[in-house]
């Protein structure tokens, strides 16, 4: 399906560093799909529901997260704090009838991993399939 | 503390279908402590009215506010400051928040937007039980500081009943039998002779069956 996506990604600074590689052309090289706004954040333990629920009231079709390992965390329990509230924020859209694959979490390792760019490519194609969101502007 | 949940969204979004601006107000009491009606929560639900009315292709402006509390009569009147801003307020205060903007703001729409659920406490983050009904005749003196009428499912005076199995109450093995509690507990001060006494037939006309409650303190009214 071709329509403009918009997904908006927060990840900790530590799961993100691919970002600043390259002068921060390494992941445009990578493929890193470019529907996908970056916001790096300090720790995603941080994030609140709120700051979730702006990138869909922006217009998200997607939002998605990415932390440190559930049991390996810079910040201890950061990236399990995150994903407790993405969890919370998928209940929530599913009770306004929105699918909750919209929204997701993952866990990924710190430094440079090619699974950053992996799933940013899933996480493209999971919200091309489910097509435009209702709150896409 | 007054312990409460958010209400379904489905129902929230109903009530506010036809308003074009609402005020979401917050209260910093209970319900603050127990994460459901606190300034942070009515963010997160201003957010969701938001996202529900715009798939419902209607648009809505909504604020977010907050009171000290929403049962006394001092900080309501605070609600006047922003009436040009809303067609409706809805309150994540309890029940009790609700009834009282209604009795004082006649001219003022409230919905509640938390199903005020209980008195209890949380032990554990994240977890809230039940452990006082408001009876108005309270016996904690003669069960050991645990309360058999909000505790016990069939809040038995005279109890444990015949169900009791194991610590646990016959209604689900998760529910502790508070009698056994009572009794383990008594024990425990060499108090056991108390478990003997039988409570005579209650009168249950304090804990509201005699219609709404009221107290009155003569030392404080002027
Ligand atoms: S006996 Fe009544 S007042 Fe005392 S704790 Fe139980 S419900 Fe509350
Ligand atoms: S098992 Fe215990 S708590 Fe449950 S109803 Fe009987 S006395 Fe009450």
């Amino acid at each position: 399906m071709n329509f403009d996506l918009a997904i908006t990604l927060f990840s900790c600074h530590y799961t993100s560093q691919q970002s600043c590689a390259e002068d921060g052309k390494e992941l445009e090289q990578l493929g890193f799909p470019d529907s996908i706004n970056l916001v790096r954040v300090p720790c995603t333990g941080k994030l609140q529901m709120t700051t979730l629920l702006k990138a869909f009231e922006d217009g998200a079709d997607g939002v998605y997260v990415v932390g440190c390992p559930a049991d390996g965390c810079h910040n201890v329990k950061g990236s399990i704090r995150a994903a407790k509230r993405v969890d919370a924020v998928r209940a929530a859209l599913e009770e306004l009838g929105v699918e909750g694959e919209r929204v997701q979490m993952y866990h990924l390792p710190r430094g440079l991993h090619p699974e950053f760019v992996a799933k940013a490519k899933e996480m493209d194609s999971r919200i091309r399939n489910l097509g435009q969101g209702p709150f896409s502007n | 503390m007054i312990v409460a949940e958010r209400k379904p969204m489905g129902e929230i979004i109903e009530m506010v279908q036809d308003c074009k601006k609402v005020l979401v107000l917050a209260c910093r009491g209970c319900v603050t402590v127990c994460s459901a009606g606190g300034e942070r929560e009515a963010e997160i639900l201003s957010s969701l009215i938001r996202l529900g009315m715009k798939k419902a292709g209607k648009s809505i402006e909504v604020s977010t506010e907050s009171l000290v509390r929403q049962c006394d009569r001092e900080y309501i009147d605070e609600i006047d400051q922003w009436k040009d801003d809303y067609d409706a307020v809805v309150s994540t205060a309890c029940g009790v928040g609700v009834n009282f903007i209604s009795n004082l703001k006649k001219d003022t729409m409230v919905y509640p937007a938390l199903n005020t659920t209980f008195f209890g406490g949380s032990a554990e983050q994240g977890e809230w039980t039940e452990q006082c009904a408001g009876c108005g005749d309270c016996v904690l003196h003669l069960t050991g500081g645990l309360c058999p009428v909000a505790r016990c499912a069939k809040s038995l005076m005279n109890g444990p009943c015949g169900g009791s199995v194991d610590g646990r109450c016959e209604i689900h093995k998760d529910v502790e039998c508070i009698w056994q509690s009572i009794h383990d507990r008594l024990g425990s001060f060499d108090r056991s002779a108390q478990m003997e006494v039988i409570a005579p037939i209650r009168d249950w006309s304090s804990a509201g069956h005699g219609g709404p409650r009221k107290v009155v303190r003569d030392d404080l009214t002027v």
